[in-house]
C-alpha cells in the first residue's frame, strides 16, 4: 500500500505531543438526551461526562440501541441536547461545527453525483478552494482502493465501497474532529483489517480527533486511545477504559496478552448485559 | 429451451427493438378483436362502426384532423407547461413551508373534487372562445399530479442525508439545489407523466364547451352527427397526441436523470 501524506505533522512536533499532557478539545458535561415523539418520550442517553483530548482516538462500544448514534449527531451539532451541554474547544456546540468530518451509519451518497463528485460535496458546499482539494480527493480514493470508480454512480459500487467512499468524504476538507459511526460495518473481514490500519496510520500522521463507534470489540481496542463502554439504552458510560498499547500496532498486537487482557474486560461488560449484537 | 434464445450478448439492445413492436402486436390483435365482436354479434354501425369504416374515415379526413389535432396540441402543451411551472413551485412551498402546507394542501386537495368538466363551461363566461378556456382546463387537470408527486419527491429525504448536508453548514438554496432538487427529480417526472395524459383530456373537455376548432369540437360535432367512424378517428388520433407527448416527456427523463433506478442501464457519470 502506497502511504500518500496528508497534512503530515513534522517529526519534531510528533514528539512534543506526545510529550506534554494533551490539551482537552471535546468536554462532554451531564449530556442527557430524550426523543420526544407522539407516542411518548424516549430517553436515549442518560446523563454522561467525558472528555476527548486533541489528537485522541476514542472509541465507543456498546449494545444496540444504547444512543451511540445519537451521541455522536449530539457531538456533531445534528440534534440539540436534553439538558447537559457540549463543548469543542472551549464553545458550546449549537450547530454543526466547522472543523468537522462525519462517517454517517449508512454510506448516504448521493445517487446522481459520480463518486467523486460525491467526495467533493463537502468541498463544494464550504466553497473551498477546488484545486488543491480535488488532489486530496484522488490521494484518498487511492488510499481507499476506490481508483478506477471515480467516474461511477454509487449504486454500480457494492455496499462495502460506498462506505468507503463516505469516509474519503468524511475526510477531504482536512477536518480535525472526525466521527465515524460504525464505519466498517458493511466491509468484509480483510477490506476492514486494511481499512483500520489506514485509519491508524491517517490518526498517527494527522493528529486527527476520531471518534469512533464500532461493534467490533477487537477493532475497538486495536484503534482507540480509550475505549468508551455504553450500557444498555438509556445509554450511560460503564466504564472507559485506557489502551496503552505501543503505537503503530500491528495485526499481529491483537493476539498480544495485553491486547487480549483489555479486549477480554471490555467483552465482560456484554455478557453481564446479554452481548453486543 | 425458451430461455436461450430470449438471452441474448446484447439484452439492452434487443429489449429496444421489441419495445415498440410488442404494443402495436397487441393493437393489432385488439382491432381484429373489434372486427370480430361487431360482425358476430351483428352491431349496428351507428353503436360501433367497424374498423375498415374508421380506416376510411382517416382517408378521407384525415388531413382536416391533422389539422384540427394542432390546437389541441397546443392547448394541451400549454396547460402542461403552466402545471409544470405551477406544479413544481406549489409543490416547493408546500414541502419547504409547513404553514402552507397546513393551509394550503388540504384546500387542494378539496379543490380537486369539484368536476373540472363541470366548471369548464365558466371559464368560456370568464375567458371567451378560443385557446384560453381550453389552456386553463388542460392545466387544471394537469397541475395536482405534479403537486402530489413533487410533494412526495421533496419530503421523501432520507433523514441521514439531511443530516450530512447539514452538517456541511449549506445554505437553503445549496440544501435546495444539491439535494432536494435532484432527489425530487424521478418522482417529479413519474407526475408528469400522469399530468400530460390528463392535460389532453383537460384540453378536450377546454374543446367541448368553447371553442369550434380542435379535436374536441370535431368529435363533439361527429357525435351530434351520428358520423361514428369520424368520432372513432378523433379518439385514435387523441390517443395518439397523449403517447407521443408522454414519450417526450420520458426522452427528456432519460436524459435528465439516467442515474436513477427506473432509468438506469449502464451508464458512466461523466466527471
Ligand atoms: N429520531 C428519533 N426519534 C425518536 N427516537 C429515536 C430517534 N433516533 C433514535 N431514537 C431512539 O434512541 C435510541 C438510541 O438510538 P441510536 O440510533 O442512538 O442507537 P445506536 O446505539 O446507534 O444503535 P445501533 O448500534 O443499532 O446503531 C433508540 O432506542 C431509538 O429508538
Ligand atoms: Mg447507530
Amino acid at each position: 500500500m502506497q502511504a500518500r501524506h496528508l497534512r503530515t505533522v513534522g517529526a519534531e512536533t510528533t514528539t512534543a505531543a506526545a510529550q506534554e499532557p494533551r490539551r482537552r478539545l471535546i468536554d462532554v458535561q451531564g449530556l442527557v438526551k430524550i426523543y420526544r415523539t407522539p407516542d411518548g418520550d424516549v430517553p436515549s442517553l442518560q446523563p454522561l461526562t467525558f472528555d476527548i483530548a486533541d489528537g485522541e482516538f476514542i472509541a465507543v462500544v456498546g449494545p444496540s440501541g444504547c444512543g451511540k448514534s445519537t451521541l455522536l449527531k449530539l457531538i456533531a451539532g445534528l440534534v440539540p441536547a436534553t439538558s447537559g451541554s457540549i463543548e469543542i474547544d472551549g464553545r458550546q456546540v449549537v450547530e454543526p461545527p466547522d472543523d468537522i468530518g462525519i462517517v454517517f451509519q449508512t454510506p448516504v451518497l448521493m445517487a446522481w453525483r459520480s463518486v467523486l463528485r460525491n467526495i467533493m460535496l463537502p468541498v463544494e458546499v464550504r466553497k473551498l478552494d477546488r484545486a488543491s482539494h480535488l488532489a486530496r480527493a484522488h490521494a484518498l480514493i487511492e488510499m481507499t482502493g476506490l481508483k478506477g470508480f471515480e467516474n461511477k454512480f454509487p449504486w454500480q459500487l457494492s455496499g462495502g465501497m460506498q462506505q468507503r467512499a463516505a469516509l474519503c468524504r468524511a475526510l477531504v476538507h482536512d477536518p480535525r474532529i472526525v466521527l465515524m459511526d460504525e464505519p466498517f460495518g458493511a466491509l468484509d473481514a480483510l477490506t476492514r483489517e486494511r481499512m483500520n490500519i489506514e485509519l491508524q496510520r491517517i490518526h498517527f500522521e494527522t493528529r486527527k480527533t476520531i471518534l469512533l463507534i464500532t461493534h467490533s470489540i477487537p477493532e475497538a481496542v486495536f484503534l482507540a486511545d480509550r475505549v468508551v463502554v455504553m450500557t444498555e439504552r438509556p445509554g450511560a458510560i460503564a466504564a472507559i477504559y485506557d489502551v496503552d498499547l505501543p503505537r503503530p500496532r500491528r495485526l499481529s498486537t491483537m493476539s498480544e496478552p495485553a491486547f487480549i487482557e483489555i479486549a477480554k474486560a471490555v467483552r465482560s461488560h456484554f455478557f453481564a448485559q446479554g452481548g453486543i449484537d | 429451451m425458451a430461455n436461450d434464445r430470449v438471452v441474448s450478448p446484447t439484452p439492452g439492445v434487443r429489449r429496444r427493438d421489441h419495445a415498440w413492436a410488442r404494443p402495436l402486436i397487441f393493437l393489432a390483435l385488439l382491432v381484429v378483436l373489434w372486427d370480430l365482436i361487431v360482425r358476430l354479434f351483428d352491431i349496428p354501425p351507428y353503436l360501433i362502426p367497424k374498423p375498415w369504416d374508421v380506416a376510411l374515415a382517416f382517408r378521407d379526413e384525415g388531413g382536416r384532423l391533422m389539422l384540427e389535432a394542432i390546437p389541441t396540441t397546443i392547448a394541451t402543451l400549454g396547460g402542461f407547461a403552466l402545471s409544470v411551472i405551477f406544479g413544481v413551485g406549489t409543490a416547493m412551498l408546500i414541502a419547504g413551508f409547513k404553514p402552507v402546507e397546513s393551509y394550503v394542501y388540504p384546500l387542494l386537495v378539496f379543490s380537486q373534487s369539484i368536476p373540472k368538466v363541470a366548471v369548464a363551461p365558466l371559464f368560456v363566461v370568464w375567458f371567451g372562445f378560443g385557446m384560453t378556456p381550453k389552456v386553463i382546463s388542460a392545466f387544471l387537470l394537469g397541475f395536482f399530479p405534479v403537486v402530489v408527486a413533487g410533494v412526495q419527491g421533496f419530503k421523501s429525504i432520507d433523514p441521514d442525508m439531511r443530516d450530512l448536508i447539514r452538517s456541511m453548514k449549506a445554505s437553503r438554496l445549496q440544501t435546495f439545489g444539491m439535494l432536494s432538487f435532484p432527489h425530487a427529480l424521478p418522482a417529479i417526472f413519474a407526475g408528469f407523466k400522469v399530468s400530460v395524459t390528463l392535460a389532453v383530456v383537460g384540453a378536450v373537455v377546454g374543446e367541448f364547451v368553447g371553442s369550434n376548432s380542435g379535436i374536441g369540437y370535431v368529435l363533439q360535432r361527429s357525435i351530434g352527427n351520428f358520423e361514428l367512424p369520424t368520432m372513432f378517428a378523433c379518439l385514435v388520433i387523441l390517443a395518439l397526441i397523449g403517447c407521443v407527448l408522454f414519450w417526450l416527456v420520458e426522452v427528456v427523463e432519460r436524459r435528465l436523470v439516467p442515474w436513477h433506478a427506473s432509468q438506469r442501464v449502464d451508464v458512466v457519470a461523466t466527471p
